[in-house]
């Protein structure tokens, strides 16, 4: 894909899809132009709902990277839902009085714990699939579901707050493991510099280092890959490591930087919402910080307007669904573009 | 081990098995259509959805239960058809429609329910389809209770099975149809277009997939809850790689996994106080992944499957 | 319906109708800037057998796509007269209706269900969706009848997985002659038989033609177009270049209007072998689905020799490739290569052993289409310090090696960070070759190295390929192709049904007969 199209699409994909949610707006009654004036109030509006945006945002490139990095191996991970929720236990489990430091010391710990937590969880899907040739897809999918109730026994039993009062959920993470806030009285934390610096750190590690050649090279074409001397195996295993760890370490931010204690309703589809991050930034570790700015606007705005407008904040999901959809048409419409100039057949 | 003889002796335990095998039968069949044509259809999980949502939702207004059946089916050829436009013509990445589809077609369906339905505390229920009491057979002994209580609906994705093994083994159609899921040069040197019978497989699948929701809607439940699917249509996913995509082994396949599940329902009321209720509930999930790792080295899958084909380029 | 000859009973003895069963008039194809087929003119006449000649690209399967309704022509049209001798034009771009007025064509890529039976392959579409059980009995004696007058024999209830290409090859006829072609178009249909196969192949169409049937007649290898052609016609750069009756045809002209010069064959020096470079001793591999097996298979690669193994596709050379390239262990058997004992060869192993690779699948195997030239041609060699500091890649240092190899092995690309996709499957194999010569392997393995190259390219490969061993590498040709293996190599092996054998003799009939099993053992 040429440069201009990689940015363009998207953009294109994302206005489609904003456009297109006319029609379920129509449905649900609510004033048309009002309601887009309302979406982006509901982000722009002032410095409040902007670090909101942000904040929103933050899972948002973990696990964007999360996928963008498997899916440029051509590993399926769909199990980033699943890997946020193994690192904000390994975050709880750590951070909420395990052991105690200085911040300086606390902080990198937990991240360190989720990340791990995350890689190991999608370790599994991807030994079944070196070992035993078993699909990842179906694997990372299923254990997401085996993971949330993992996760809902745990808030239920070692891990309960016996202050909760009763309710599922997790002690609060001790000051010195917390994230600190980067803009005063605001929810934003430090969790999306470390995203921003993440997705940096994953675009230089594929596009200058060994290991990033490996990876795009079984991505592309595992055969030629295997046959030039590289470690199939082993280099899916790394991916996975690496791709896990990501996912993981968007449970530590959400749990350590927002909301300080871990519930069965940490995130609301971040995991899946992900893959739609990865897909709008064509698989581009800095890409993915544009992605999924745009993806938390559409959550922001469209859950602004739904309150306002008494619309189903369900659109926000369907808003986000759809830039997907058009962004794969998108997608269509640059490789024919590429394929009719540079492959005259036979 | 008494306790578990006495669960396998039960009629109750075996009408239950039919009963949860039932909309997983409907999600392999349809998985199964797809995937011997070529095409992978992630969109199932939310097509189950979709499916359960429309059904439901029609006999709410007031159509009878088998117009609503039909309104599911066609929700799920709807979505079925956009997910094989991006895949068949397009040939987009089956994995990234797909998963586009469901999350498009489970928004979808809940931002309509929600919007259909904006305040009410407890869902609105709806009459279901109640158990056909054939005469007579009902009144038979262990299989009276097993198989002449089920429903309809279950008698449809029985008879399903056998329509969909007749058609993929002793119809020029499904000679067609596993063909174009192994080399579309070869139904396309015939003169057979490629493109029309991938897309009706998907097409055709996807409302089987729909009629799996359907079922929990119109059958199991009487009426639409979020997250009432539940990874079921991952589970048939999983459970056609098992049945190595052939319609009767499919059936089995659904079978042993309704097995599983009312055991487990069933051991939950036994050992509840011994072991978390939680450990019950994965159980499913479990069971599918190992039932995949068992068969996945010499899964046989079909040689085209995620391949897309266009037309004068090999 | 059930008549046993293709298309209606036209014996020798029926007087033959006016004008060509076939007229391709001004056919033009434009593929971008590419002028893939420029305004040619076809005729076929009943009862004969037109020969197709040209190198790669020259426009011969555009031609045959445009006939076949594959393609939409930009220009032309397609007249077929049918039985009765009323002219009809075919539809542009209309697949259906070239079946429908009865051609059929063998395409050089089988177009087979390996998931169906023999009979559901070649009733594939003959039915309607829903038809009766009882119409595949009809079929099926129909289909009886049919190899017995063709002598195309085959079983039909045997899944095509299980086939050998050969047989293939027959079935892909047989489908052709149940819709009753009357014009049959075979593409390469001999690449992958052996010459008795082909000998036999010819005898079959030479019986069907005299009942009638007309052939287009694709192919590479000129001696069998001199021997099974009654007219032949050349195609260069998509225009026609001439046609003429092959008993006034000889290699030389048809050479020089293929290619516009004499062709210059492949100048070679006998080579020196010396030491022994790569020792396969008794390897024996067991048969799967993926590949076919060896038995106790045996062979010594000297440096500085070019040691050819001759062979029908589908023989085991493809796993003995797969077991010298590292990516398959064999069951039993020793692999020393330079005096020791390699336990596990393994891809990495073999590239740093100096064993450098060219494969089979060039596009599968070879290269990573999406990445640039640069990084292929970097690829096999991730570790050395020249790519690589630290894990960290030299990109600087990557780029002017590419740009250096580039213009060494003259592959014509927009630069060393085009993608790879984008080049022509010649310069892909160049590609793969200066990526291979510039490690200076001591054994070079070449599956198939010139398979798809036209003339002009698969001399340069040979060429290098010779370079090489003169240089003193030890070279292990596979190829298919006998031509290539007679014209290079030094020593010969002959490979059937997962066996090797030496051969001195560079007598056609005396490989020939080993390549069918007639005398390896």
């Amino acid at each position: 894909m040429r440069p201009w199209s990689a940015i363009l699409i998207p953009v294109v994909a994302g206005l489609a899809a904003l456009l297109l949610s006319a029609i379920p707006l129509a449905f649900a009654g609510a004033p048309i132009l009002p309601a887009y004036a309302q979406m982006v109030a509901g982000v722009f509006g002032s410095v409040f709902t902007a670090t909101e945006t942000l904040t929103r945002a933050t899972p948002l490139i973990f696990t964007g990277l999360a996928a963008a990095i498997a899916f440029r191996a051509r590993f399926w991970n769909i199990g980033g839902e699943g890997q946020l929720y193994l690192g904000a236990l390994a975050a709880v489990w750590v951070g909420t009085g395990m052991i105690d430091g200085p911040p300086i010391l606390m902080i990198p710990l937990v991240l360190a714990a989720g990340a791990v937590a995350g890689a190991v969880g999608l370790l599994g899907p991807a030994l079944l699939k070196t070992r035993f040739g078993a699909d990842e897809v179906v694997t990372s999918l299923l254990l997401n579901f085996i993971i949330l109730i993992f996760v809902q026994m745990m808030l239920e039993g070692p891990f309960k707050d016996p202050m909760g009062l009763g309710w599922p959920q997790s002690e609060p993470i001790l000051d010195s493991a917390a994230l600190p806030a980067l803009v005063d009285r605001m929810r934003l934390h430090a969790g999306f510099l470390i995203g921003i610096a993440a997705a940096f750190v994953a675009h230089a590690v594929l596009a200058y280092t060994v290991w990033g050649f490996r990876a795009r090279a079984v991505g592309d074409n595992a055969t030629a890959a295997r046959h030039a001397g590289i470690g199939v195996r082993r280099t899916i295993l790394g991916v996975a490591i690496a791709s896990g760890a990501c996912a993981g370490l968007a449970g530590v931010s959400e749990v350590a930087g927002l909301k300080g204690y871990l519930t069965s309703d940490l995130s609301p589809g971040f995991g899946y919402a992900g893959i739609v991050v990865a897909m709008l930034a064509g698989l581009s570790p800095i890409g993915v910080i544009a992605a999924s700015l745009f993806v938390a606007s559409v959550f922001v705005g469209a859950d602004s307007m739904s309150r306002a407008m008494g619309v189903s904040s369900f659109l926000a999901d369907l808003i986000v669904s759809m830039s997907l959809i058009c962004m794969l048409v998108g997608g269509f419409f640059a490789r024919f573009r590429l394929r009719l100039r540079a492959a005259p057949a036979p | 081990m008494i306790d578990i003889l006495q669960i396998f002796l039960s009629e109750s335990f075996w009408a239950a098995s039919l009963r949860i095998a039932s909309p997983l039968i409907f999600g392999v069949l349809g998985a199964l259509l797809c995937e011997r044509a070529g095409v992978l259809n992630l969109g199932i999980e939310g097509i189950f959805v979709v499916g359960a949502m429309t059904g439901w939702m029609t006999v709410w207004l007031g159509a009878p239960l088998p117009v609503g059946v039909l309104a599911a089916a066609f929700s799920g050829a709807l979505f079925g058809f956009l997910h094989s436009v991006l895949t068949v013509p397009l040939g987009l990445s089956q994995h990234v429609s797909g998963l586009g589809i469901t999350l498009f077609a489970s928004s979808l369906a809940s931002f309509t329910y929600r919007t259909a339905l904006p305040q009410v505390s407890s869902p609105p229920r709806i009459e279901p389809f109640r158990s056909l009491d054939v005469p007579i057979l009902t009144d038979l002994p262990f299989f009276g209770p097993v198989l002449f209580q089920q429903t309809a609906l279950t008698w449809l994705a029985l008879i399903l099975v056998c329509v969909v093994w007749w058609i993929m083994d002793r119809t020029p159609l499904g000679v067609a149809l596993k063909a174009v899921g192994d080399n579309p040069e070869a139904v396309n040197a015939q003169g057979l277009s490629v493109i029309r019978l991938r897309m009706g497989a998907v097409v055709v699948g996807s409302s089987l997939m729909a009629l799996g929701g359907a079922f929990l809607t119109m059958s199991a439940f009487d009426a639409f809850f979020f997250g009432m699917v539940n990874g079921r249509g991952w589970i048939c996913i999983a459970l056609v790689i098992f049945a190595s995509w052939q319609p009767g082994k499919a059936l089995i396949g659904a079978l042993l996994f309704g097995m599983f599940d009312a055991l487990q329902v069933r051991l939950q009321t036994e050992a509840g106080a011994l072991v978390p209720p939680q450990v019950f509930l994965m159980m499913p999930f479990i069971l599918s992944i190992i039932a995949l790792v068992i068969v996945a080295r010499r899964a046989d899958y079909p040689r085209a499957l995620l391949t897309p084909w266009f037309k004068g380029q090999r | 319906m059930t008549s046993l000859a293709p298309g209606p009973p036209v014996g020798p003895g029926t007087p033959a109708m006016p004008g060509p069963i076939l007229a391709m008039r001004g056919m033009t194809k434009r593929f971008g800037p590419l002028l893939a087929a420029d305004s040619i003119d076809l005729d076929l006449n009943q009862g004969e057998v037109l020969a197709l000649l040209g190198e790669n690209g020259a426009g011969k399967t555009t031609l045959m796509n445009m006939l076949f309704g594959e393609y939409t022509p930009d220009a032309g049209e397609v007249r077929i007269r049918d039985p009765s001798g009323n002219e009809e034009v075919l539809p542009p771009g209309q697949p259906q209706a070239a079946i429908a007025a009865r051609i059929g064509m063998v395409h050089q890529h089988f177009t087979l269900a390996e998931n169906l039976t023999v009979l559901d392959n070649i009733l594939l579409g003959t039915e309607p969706p829903f038809s009766s059980r009882r119409s595949r009995r009809r079929a099926r004696a129909r289909l009886h009848r049919l190899m017995e007058a063709s002598g195309l024999n085959a079983s039909l209830d045997v899944r095509i997985r299980e086939l050998s290409v050969g047989e293939r090859q027959r079935i892909e006829i047989l489908k052709a002659l149940y819709r009753e072609a009357r014009i049959l178009v075979l593409d390469e249909p001999t690449a992958v038989l052996t010459p008795q196969e082909a000998d036999s192949l010819f005898g079959a169409v030479r019986e069907l033609v005299r009942e009638g049937l007309s052939v287009i007649f694709i192919s590479h290898k000129l001696r069998e177009v001199l021997a099974f052609s009654d007219r032949i016609m050349v195609l260069r750069h998509g225009r026609r270049m001439g046609e003429m009756p092959t008993s006034e045809a000889d290699v030389g002209k048809i050479v020089r209007m293929m290619v516009g010069e004499e062709h210059a064959g492949v100048d070679r020096s006998p080579g020196e072998p010396s030491a022994p470079a790569l020792v396969l001793e008794k390897v024996s591999v067991p048969s799967s689905r993926a590949q076919r097996a060896l038995f106790e298979v045996s062979l010594t690669i000297h440096e500085a020799e070019i040691l050819g193994i001759a062979g029908v596709a589908g023989n085991g050379q493809s796993t003995l490739a797969q077991i010298i390239s590292g990516l398959l262990q064999p069951g039993e058997g020793s692999i020393s290569i330079g005096g020791k004992n390699v336990r596990r060869l393994t891809p990495a192993r073999a590239l740093r052993e100096g064993i450098g690779r060219i494969p089979e699948d060039r596009y599968q195997d070879g290269i990573v289409a999406d990445m640039s030239v640069a990084e292929n041609i970097v690829i096999e060699r991730l570790d050395s310090p020249e790519i690589q500091r630290r894990g960290i890649l030299r990109r600087a240092a990557i780029a002017t090696h590419a740009e250096f190899l580039i213009d060494a092995h003259d592959i014509r690309c927009p630069g060393p960070h085009a993608r790879t996709a984008l080049l022509s499957g010649g310069n892909i194999q160049k590609l793969i070759l200066a990526r291979v010569l510039e490690a200076q392997p001591g054994i070079i393995l070449a599956n198939q190295p010139t398979r798809g190259l036209d003339v002009r390219a698969a001399g340069e490969v040979s060429r290098r390929l010779i370079a090489a061993r003169d240089r003193g590498a030890g070279v292990l040709l596979i190829s298919e192709d006998l031509d290539e293996v007679l014209a290079l190599s030094d020593r010969i092996l002959v490979m059937q049904g997962g066996r090797i054998a030496e051969t001195k003799s560079r007598d056609r009939a005396v490989i020939g007969a080993m390549m069918t099993g007639g005398s390896v053992g």
